[in-house]
């Protein structure tokens, strides 16, 4: 086997979460007063042009987190019954974007320089040692002439853009083809139904975002076979390799610790609703005393504590993603501890007041027992709330985590996150002159992710809004 | 004649694709209260946001001329339309709770109303701010009008809004069913009002309203809506003498009354067609009983049924009037024999209390008790129907539901057959609960919109293990529907897919499908039209004669109480004032309260001679009741002694007991 799979504690758990989106898709479709919200969420143009935004995120995120070893080259036939592999653990994004992630410079770059940023000391073929900015070992280095940049940029540029296009429109063809089918109408007549907007789910705004994406796409990824597009960091790294690779960290701390709270939050919020009683005093002092401790303090602490572990239990820990990684578990747990309390009182208010509704009423004369009842008739009534909170906190999960990083109490430090990027710029941003687009590129990125998130969660909300119902 | 204050002429109105108002046409003299009658869903409010053009935001009026005092409204510029709202034309709608700003004083948001119209100075304003108040009957005005919207009972804030509308000093008021979400002695309380308000200031009423009994009390002509367009105006005493319109007569045979104890009452099938299509016949065809062949393809024409009496009708064509046709045969059956009048109770309940603690402050204490049910007592004997009659808030619900342990009684017992039910756990109540049943007011609310028709129906059958698979349980629940009226393949779709009616029918097979011998009905056609409602108690009486139930009937329409109930006990704040058989209750009551509720329940006979005892205030707070007899604050025939102590139970006869000092002394 050239290569061995390696399942990250956040990889199970995030291929958990989309087996569950999977299997609540499903499930909705087959009701149709679960698909009805969703339909209305697919007919409004914010709604699809987020979800293709969205899509591209949750794509890298997925390929980032498909971890393996590869076999170690070197195996020369001798004995073959024992393979041994590389220690490195990659993921198809790390595969994909080998060429990026190999192509480090000494130090700082700039945005498709081919210069380093900082003066060394060159010497010359004649023995004379020169300070200048030395030639970068990647960045441009097919240029006989640094001078005529411009235009290969452009050329590249212009030739990817159109190669990205021509996705596209293999992709708009598939598309057109497979929707002509459902209806039983030929492709061209449903190419000009989406061209002139008159299709129920607004493909036309969904098309329009995924041609700039692929066409930006296209091009960046032909530059940056030659180019560092975003320029390159401290240790010489590319800042869009980072950036890339911080897309998983956000959005994992994003779904994850959401899913992490969910069982608690339902429980005890469900418990407290529905037995009131002591059962509902006890739960409320447990998360009104939760909430008057500082969620920072209580992350502070939580995350020093387990710094101090790892460092102590350094042998527990095949290799430093194993432990990055469960540092970023441990942060959504934490995390989810601190925010579950907004959830469970929702949940416990919203109880409250089903369990006084007529059809609890009438399962209980029926003899139904409490918990075929909370199952049957309070939980499915519920999810919609657990819905609309989830893609609610998702933005401010994702901005959290940055700020957390950012003072160091947040995922490792060997880790991309948008946050340590961030940090990580922070001293720069004093230099002379300033090195602005490590955070720059974080900033975009982000901004990007959490624009769309909370444009998405309006659109979610509004389609569960039964007020709203009537008017859409 | 002089020329009439407003003239509606040919006005049409659309929102969407519905014309919810079709080729309207009516005329309001001055001082004069005119009624639009008709069921939910059939135009009437659309017709009066229309003349007040208010519509929302997908209704567009067509055609047609509103002209008040010549003035034809629908070409006025908007703001000349402000101008007349409010001045000339002022509205009054059916839920005060939403119409008042919660956060502003009472006094704040009349002044707001006046300032608008006249533009006064402050102290003029303030003045006239405390006159209107005044006007309206609401006591002690300079200290209500400090207060907030909550801090007012119903009937108060839909005086409030009354005197907001009265503050342009309107010529035409336009009330959309003002009386229908208060009680019924507040609703006397406020008829009563806009009958002086009338006689004072010559104010002509426009009155949008579904109960034929309010409609006989306060107006003088009344046009009856189906559909969208009008069928039948007339004055009020030719209409109730002789209804010409199939569906008017329909509908006061549909209104339960004792008369027709005996019979059913005539349900009107169907429901209303939808109005988004075009009509080319009659709208009622598919429902009339007495339909021509030409009803379906030709609009019926206008017809003169008398003297200002008009009916759009086929059967009225010259060459066959014949009015008395137009009446649909009553279906008499012969009263059910009165079985179970002497044996023994089924469920016998004894001092049920009832008290929700009132928490306040940081540690929670219990400052207090809300006395929901303050020691009620009750005998419900098999196959027999005793009604429990109170006004809202007075705690009939609660006793329901204490009854069935949904809710842990305080104190009292509760015996089914011998065994006492009260402080059962849920365990133990199991076996009970098969033979005690209940169905809700709101049919809306009364089954999880998530599950099927088949499991909301079958749910019972699972969990007492009844019907242990699913096929057998929809089979059970298939044939549960049939007996309700409905077609048994309703077990596949969602409760949302069907109307009020058919909702609260599935409600009752839900009920039924664990075999009960007790079934408490809580309000179970208060939501409902007078035609479905109609259905629905013929339902629930047929039922009773065929499976020999029992039913603990909750309501506040004692014209339902005369009709189907055997026995009657009268709540007031918690506590039975007054229980007897129906014709005792109904024809001989005793209890000063029980009086009054009788003579406050409008009549759907404008030449029924009726001696009308209004009741004064609001029912107080189940917290803190008053001492001594509960009505006494209220009671027009209140002595001193009646403060000092609770007047104990007198019987009457053998089944007639009153809660009253004055029952003793006037014997
Ligand atoms: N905002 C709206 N949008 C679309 N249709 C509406 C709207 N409001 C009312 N309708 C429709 O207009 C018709 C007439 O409604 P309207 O409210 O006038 O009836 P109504 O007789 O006053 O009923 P109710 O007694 O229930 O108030 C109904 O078919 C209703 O469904
Ligand atoms: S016109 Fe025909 S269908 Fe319509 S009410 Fe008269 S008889 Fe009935
Ligand atoms: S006891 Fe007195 S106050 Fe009470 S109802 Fe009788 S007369 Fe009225
Ligand atoms: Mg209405």
């Amino acid at each position: 086997m050239p290569l061995m799979p390696v399942v990250l504690w956040t990889d199970a758990l995030l291929y958990l979460l989309l087996a569950l989106l999977g299997g609540f898709a499903w499930h909705a479709a087959r009701h149709e007063h679960l698909r009805a919200p969703w339909r209305r969420v697919a007919r409004s143009r914010i709604g699809v042009v987020t979800l293709v935004v969205l899509g591209c995120y949750l794509l890298v995120a997925v390929l980032d987190s498909v971890h393996l070893r590869l076999r170690l080259a070197d195996q020369s036939g001798a004995t073959s019954a024992e393979t041994r592999y590389s220690p490195e653990v990659l993921s198809l994004l790390d595969l994909a974007l080998a060429g990026l992630r190999s192509q480090s410079e000494k130090t700082y770059s700039a945005p498709f320089a081919t210069h380093l940023y900082v003066k060394e000391a060159i010497e010359l073929p004649d023995g004379r040692v020169l300070r200048d900015y030395p030639r970068l070992v990647h960045g441009g280095a097919h240029l006989d002439d640094p001078a005529a940049r411009g235009l290969d940029i452009l050329w590249r540029g212009l030739l990817g853009a159109l190669l990205g296009l021509a996705l596209w429109g293999a992709i708009l063809f598939a598309l057109s083809a497979a929707l002509a089918r459902r209806r039983g109408i030929t492709p061209a007549l449903m190419r000009a139904r989406i061209k002139a907007g008159r299709t129920e789910v607004p493909w036309r705004a969904a098309l329009l975002t995924l041609a700039s994406i692929l066409a930006l796409g296209g091009a960046v990824a032909l530059l940056a076979g030659h180019y560092h597009v975003l320029g390159t960091d401290k240790v010489g790294e590319d800042v869009l390799y980072q950036a890339l690779k911080s897309v998983r960290t956000g959005l994992l701390i994003g779904t994850l610790t959401t899913l992490v709270m969910l069982p608690a939050a339902l429980l005890l919020g469900i418990m407290a609703g529905y037995f009131r009683g002591w059962v509902d005093d006890l739960i409320q002092y447990l998360y009104t005393t939760l909430n008057a401790i500082p969620g920072v303090l209580l992350i502070a602490a939580a995350v020093l504590m387990l710094q101090v572990y790892m460092s102590n239990h350094a042998e527990d820990f095949a290799s430093l993603v194993e432990r990055a990684d469960l540092r970023l578990l441990f942060l959504c747990l934490i995390l989810g501890v601190t925010s579950w309390t907004g959830l469970c009182r929702l949940l416990r208010g919203e109880t409250l007041k089903l369990r006084e509704s007529d059809y609890v009423q009438a399962a209980s004369a029926l003899g139904v027992g409490h918990f075929t009842i909370i199952g049957r008739h309070i939980l499915p009534n519920v999810m919609h709330i657990v819905l609309i909170t989830l893609v609610l906190d998702f933005s401010g999960l994702v901005l959290a985590e940055a700020v957390l990083s950012y003072v160091n109490i947040g995922v490792d430090p060997t880790m991309n996150s948008w946050g340590n990027m961030i940090n990580g710029a922070r001293l720069e941003l004093a230099r002379e002159p300033v090195v602005w687009w490590s955070l720059s590129a974080a900033f975009v990125f982000m901004f990007t992710l959490v624009l769309a998130a909370n444009l998405f969660a309006d659109v979610v909300r509004d389609a569960f809004d039964p007020r709203l119902r009537g008017a859409a | 004649m002089s020329a009439p204050l407003l003239e509606v002429e040919g006005l049409s109105t659309t929102i969407g694709a519905a014309r919810v108002v079709d080729d309207l046409r009516l005329e309001l003299a001055r001082g004069e209260t005119f009624a639009l009658l008709g069921e939910s869903g059939c135009g009437k409010s659309m017709t009066a946001l229309s003349l007040m053009r208010l519509l929302p935001p997908a209704g567009r009026i067509e055609s047609g001329a509103v002209r008040l005092d010549g003035v034809d409204l629908l070409r006025l510029s908007e703001a000349e339309m402000r101008r007349v709202r409010g001045a000339r034309l002022a509205m009054i709608f059916q839920e005060p709770q939403t119409s008042l700003n919660p956060v502003m004083r009472i006094g704040a948001q009349i002044a707001e109303a006046v300032r608008l119209h006249a533009g006064a100075a402050a102290a003029a304003v303030d003045a006239r701010v405390l006159e209107l108040l005044h006007a309206v009957g609401i006591p002690d005005p300079e200290r209500r009008a400090r207060e907030y919207p909550h801090q007012l009972s119903g009937g108060m804030k839909q005086r409030v809004m009354i005197a907001m509308a009265l503050a342009g000093d309107p010529e035409l008021l336009i009330a959309d069913e003002p009386t229908t979400a208060l009680d019924v002695t507040i609703q006397a309380q406020v008829l009563g009002l806009l009958k002086t308000l009338q006689q004072q200031s010559g104010l002509a009423v426009l009155l949008i309203t579904h109960d034929l009994g309010v409609v006989a009390e306060t107006a003088e002509r009344l046009a009856v809506m189906y559909a969208g367009e009008i069928v039948e105006t007339a004055t009020t005493a030719a209409f109730f003498a002789a209804p010409a319109h199939p569906y008017s007569r329909m509908l006061l045979d549909s209104l339960p009354t004792a008369d027709k104890r005996g019979a059913r009452l005539a349900a009107i099938p169907g429901r209303v067609p939808p109005l988004d299509r075009a009509f080319t016949g009659c709208r009622f065809v598919e429902r009339c009983p007495r339909a021509l062949a030409r009803c379906a393809e030709q609009l019926p024409p206008w017809h003169e049924a008398g003297a200002g009496h008009w009916v759009r009708c086929h059967l009225w064509d010259a060459d066959q009037v014949d009015a008395a046709t137009v009446a649909a045969p009553a279906v008499a059956e012969g009263e059910q024999a009165p079985a179970g009048e002497d044996a023994a109770p089924l469920l016998e309940v004894a001092d049920l209390k009832v008290h929700f603690p009132i928490h306040r402050g940081v540690l929670r204490r219990v400052v207090g008790q809300v006395r929901a049910v303050d020691g009620v007592s009750l005998q419900l004997r098999p196959g027999r129907t005793l009604a429990l009659v109170g006004e809202s808030g007075c705690g009939k619900t609660t006793a329901g539901k204490a009854l069935l342990q949904l809710i842990a009684p305080t104190a009292g017992s509760i015996r089914y057959q011998g065994h006492e039910l009260a402080g059962l756990g849920h365990r133990r109540m199991r076996r009970f609960r098969k033979d005690l049943q209940i169905i809700f007011q709101d049919p809306h609310a009364s089954m999880n919109p998530r599950m099927l028709v088949g499991d909301v129906i079958g749910e019972g059958l699972q969990a007492l293990g009844l019907a242990r698979t699913r096929p057998e349980r929809l089979r059970r629940a298939a044939e549960l529907l049939e007996l309700v009226g409905m077609p048994g393949a309703a077990v596949e779709r969602y409760p949302h897919e069907f109307s009020g009616g058919q909702r609260q029918r599935i409600c009752i097979a839900r009920a039924l499908a664990v075999d009960p011998r007790v079934i408490v009905c809580d309000e179970p056609t208060s939501a409902l039209d007078v035609s479905v409602q109609a259905q629905i108690l013929n339902l629930l009486k047929d039922l009773q004669a065929r499976l020999g139930l029992s039913y603990l009937f909750i309501t506040h329409d004692l014209s339902v109480v005369a009709y189907l109930a055997h026995e009657v006990a009268v709540m007031y704040l918690g506590r039975v004032v007054e229980r007897g058989r129906v014709d005792e209750i109904l024809e001989r009551p005793r209890h000063p309260y029980t009086r009054a509720l009788l003579s406050a329940v409008p009549v759907a006979d404008p030449r029924a001679e009726r001696r009308t005892l209004r009741l004064e205030g609001d029912m107080p707070s189940p917290s803190a009741p008053p001492p001594g007899c509960h009505f006494h604050p209220r009671c027009p025939e209140a002595r001193p002694e009646c403060a000092l102590a609770y007047p104990e139970g007198r019987a009457v006869s053998a089944t007639h007991r009153v809660h009253c000092l004055l029952v003793e002394a006037g014997r």
